[in-house]
């Protein structure tokens, strides 16, 4: 059996350092004042640490929906190359930009300590770009766009610009909002969707993750049992976004072999949250969910678990992190072009370098390759065009060099970049998840 | 008007083509042609001549000839034959790019002249196979430095000078000839000028023997005293010191994007053949699992094929663009950048993951990586490509971003 490698072993001085260690840090632990003694690390080492049964403060009454389920108007096929948005587009993401730059950059640097939304910014959200609303139908209450993958794309990439953590806080319940339009059967939309189209949007989270490496979407620890009463779940979910005020859960879960979806209300027993704050988007409040054996309705289950419709969530969750580390990308851009014209060096600009001005470029050249490659994807989708592959070239790439962007980012600015004067070591931690997050947002 | 980037289906046609050719003629005789390096392909003269036919017939754009840029008053977003060509590059160059370079009539000489020519020199040069020599032994890269002269007497310019690595410089009827009116004026001052073959005071001294693309002849011309009609020199003969270098650096706005076009479908062609190998070898590759969670090799090909994806979106954003008429610089020196460096990576990936059979001429794998390194190179290297996009980007001058 190969060695461990990731720790050293410990011998007579190191035994004694430890104890020293111990005794020294107990002073830290006893100031943050935690309820109880968590179990893992990361409790200790969190201002924000809790654990908890999951958010109850709504009910949702189960209703009989009448007829058939409301989808929304599928978008028409194309003949031409085009890279111009519609009017309509335009006029949503301008609305969108202004919003990030207005509401979210300055918000962001006290959010992502805080690692909390201002309640004030996620209800403007709603109020404001009826953020929850805009793929929905008017039947059901919602805006009845024209299913647009890449309207999402450029409002996500758009909010992402202003702040990455609070714009996952402000998408999270759009996610579930457009699941239950896309995919909900006439009782699941006539149920859980009212309240997502009225002005009290609720917390709301669609996850997949779980915490354990090479963790792959379609082989999930969380399983799903039939039981008489519907199905009863088990596992852990993570990086769950607002995850301690949430009141619904779009569950995955492996039901029967296969992966599949749960609307999951969050008062229900056997459902604990507990926080876990990541490297970046912090302000998302991530937490995870604890599934003990929580039972979910018959109804519940989405899609009758469709294998096809679980695929295209996840795609359309990783299209979602993709236009997120784009509008990421595009901020690190717009911010070093001033500071390394501005900043000097050996008696002129830095930009006048090539060794800077070459970074500059490619994080140019490859931001602008990975968007036209993310829009092909939803171009694809909202055109009901295969587009598994497109998906997967999107990811790969805001993933790689939306990681790359952010070290650039950093990089450029040296010392001052490192700090937290200037957002870029942010971005830095934020542009990595692009490549580790699944579900949560959707197009 | 939505966003939408599938290529339209009336390039079916021309796609198909360009398909056809590739997979039916130049593959067959690629290997023959890398090996017997300076032989004249004859294959192509039949090619070109089907070619010229399907011009005349407007069916078909099948290399550099289609990038003029033409506004006819239409509004309203188009698909037009910068699109159509770089398409039809792209498809023939997964073929075989040396032979793509060699094909009679369809060379970035005439790309030059389609870029800038007027409309009588557009008519005139119709039917040249057009070569262009820009590149002298002193420079490279800096092509403002150029020495070749051209002096005013009576109805004649009279060039002098010598220019190497002028791509189909031996086949070609005709050269475009990069040549300063007066030194002392700097950049405005350079012209270019059509020059044809048996033009006296012009000689073809050698062609180079290369790492790749070793079908395409790159010779070695020397002008002496060589008298052109003052009617070749192409564009206006007025040294604007105020617009500078702008006329002929037009051209790179248009014949980059091919470039790009040429290092995509090579980088297909290597692309595709690893992936019928790996799957051959038993490697599944699966869009909807993460790559970390499969075979290495299928990781390895997931992460080309995404850098290939770009590079090639990359490229139509550019053709878009000039179909469009919206100034395309900065696209189109992205599209060469991406375009050129994955080009390399990939062709060059695909002989690891292949091996020995990759690495042996009994595959074409070896030779395609080969190919691909002058593509980014010529037309301008990478590190000038991203000068450009970062020049544009940080709006520096080329005086303060050297």
């Amino acid at each position: 059996m190969a060695a461990t490698r990731s720790k050293r072993p410990r011998d007579v001085m190191g035994l004694g350092l430890a104890a020293l260690n111990k005794f020294a840090s107990a002073g830290v632990i006893d100031r943050l004042n935690l309820r109880k003694p968590a179990e893992r690390v990361v409790y200790e080492a969190s201002r924000t640490g809790f654990r908890a049964a999951g958010a109850a403060n709504r009910t949702f009454t189960a209703v009989r929906g009448r007829g058939k389920p409301e989808r929304p108007v599928a978008a028409t096929a194309r003949g031409l190359f085009d890279l111009t948005p519609s009017d309509e587009q335009k006029m949503i993401v301008e609305a969108t930009a202004e919003f990030a730059a207005e509401q979210l950059r300055p918000a962001a640097a006290a959010a992502d300590d805080a690692c909390l939304a201002p309640a004030e910014i996620l209800k403007r959200s709603v109020a404001e770009l009826g953020m929850t609303q805009l793929a929905v139908p008017e039947a059901l209450g919602g805006m009845g766009g024209e299913r647009s993958a890449t309207t999402g794309v450029l409002v996500n990439e758009a909010l992402a610009h202003g702040d990455m953590g609070l714009a996952v806080a402000c998408l999270a319940p759009a996610a579930v909002s457009t699941a239950l339009t896309l995919w909900g059967d006439e009782n699941q939309q006539a149920t859980y969707l009212p309240p997502f189209v009225g002005e009290d949007v609720p917390a709301a989270a669609l996850t997949v993750l779980e915490p354990h490496v090479l963790f792959d979407p379609f082989a999930l620890k969380t399983t799903a049992h039939r039981t008489s009463a519907g199905f009863k779940l088990h596992g852990v979910k993570s990086l769950v976004p607002r995850a301690d005020t949430a009141e619904l859960f779009i569950v995955a879960a492996q039901l029967e072999g296969k992966p599949a979806l749960f609307l999951l209300e969050s008062g229900t027993a056997g459902v604990t949250i507990e926080s876990e704050p990541a490297m970046g988007l912090r302000a998302a409040s991530m937490g995870r969910l604890i599934l003990d054996g929580a039972s979910v309705p018959p109804g519940n289950l989405i899609a009758g678990g469709d294998a096809d419709v679980y695929a295209d969530c996840i795609r359309l969750g990783r299209l979602g992190w993709a236009s997120l580390a784009l509008g990421t990308g595009k901020a690190v851009l717009d911010y070093v072009i001033p500071y390394v014209n501005e900043r000097k060096a050996f008696g002129e600009p830095i930009s006048h370098r090539q060794a800077v001005a070459f970074m500059v470029a490619n994080i140019g050249i490859e931001l602008e390759g990975a968007r036209l490659v993310t829009l092909r994807a939803a171009s694809r989708a909202e055109q009901g065009k295969p587009f598994a592959r497109e998906t997967a070239l999107a990811r790969k790439l805001t993933g790689e060099y939306g990681m790359q962007i952010g070290s650039s980012g950093v990089q450029l600015l040296g010392g001052h970049g490192y700090v937290k004067e200037h957002p870029v070591e942010r971005w830095y931690r934020d542009l990595r998840a692009a490549a580790v997050m699944e579900g949560v947002v959707l197009v | 008007m939505s966003i939408n980037l599938e290529v339209p289906k009336k390039f079916g046609m021309i796609v198909n083509q360009a398909q056809q050719v590739a997979s039916e003629v130049f593959r067959p005789i690629s290997r023959k042609y890398d090996t017997n390096e300076h032989e004249y392909p004859k294959e192509l003269d039949m090619l070109a001549s089907l070619i010229d036919g399907m011009n005349d017939s407007g069916e078909a754009s099948a290399g550099a000839r289609g990038v003029r840029r033409s506004d006819n008053g239409e509004t309203g977003n188009r698909n037009g034959t910068n699109m159509s060509g770089v398409l039809s590059i792209i498809e023939a160059c997964w073929g075989d790019v040396a032979l793509v370079l060699s094909m009679p009539r369809q060379g970035l000489g005439n790309a030059a002249i389609a870029s800038v020519a007027n409309d009588e020199q557009h008519k005139r040069f119709d039917k040249t196979w057009a070569a262009m020599a820009i590149t002298e032994p002193s420079f490279g890269s800096d092509s403002a430095a150029v020495q070749a002269t051209a002096v005013l007497d009576g109805d004649e310019y009279v060039i002098n000078g010598e220019k190497i690595f002028v791509t189909a410089g031996g086949r070609c009827d005709s050269v475009v000839v990069w040549a300063s009116l007066d030194k002392s004026k700097g950049r405005a001052a350079i012209k270019s000028f059509v020059v044809e073959k048996g033009t006296p005071g012009m000689e073809v001294e050698r062609l180079e023997h290369k790492l790749g693309i070793r079908a395409s002849d790159t010779a070695t011309i020397r002008f002496t005293d060589c008298r052109v009609p003052k009617e070749n020199l192409l564009g206006s003969s007025e040294i604007e010191v105020e617009q500078g270098f702008a006329g002929v650096m037009q051209t790179f706005d248009n014949t980059r994007p091919l470039v790009a076009g040429m290092a995509v479908g090579c980088a297909r062609a290597a692309l595709d053949e690893i992936h019928d190998l790996l799957i051959e070898a038993g490697v599944q590759i699966d869009y909807d699992r993460p790559a970390f969670t499969q075979h290495a090799a299928a990781a390895e090909f997931l992460k080309m094929e995404a850098d290939w994806e770009a590079a090639y979106l990359l490229t139509l954003e550019a053709t878009w663009m000039a179909d469009n008429n919206k100034p395309n610089s900065l696209q189109a020196s992205m599209a060469k950048a991406k375009a050129g460096r994955v080009g390399v990576e990939i062709t060059t990936r695909c002989v690891e993951l292949a091996g020995a059979y990759g690495y042996g001429e009994g595959s074409l794998l070896e030779k395609w990586a080969r190919d691909s390194k002058i593509l980014d190179i010529f037309e301008g290297t990478q590190q000038i490509q991203q000068l450009i996009v970062a020049r544009r980007l940080l709006n520096k001058t080329s005086a303060e971003l050297k």
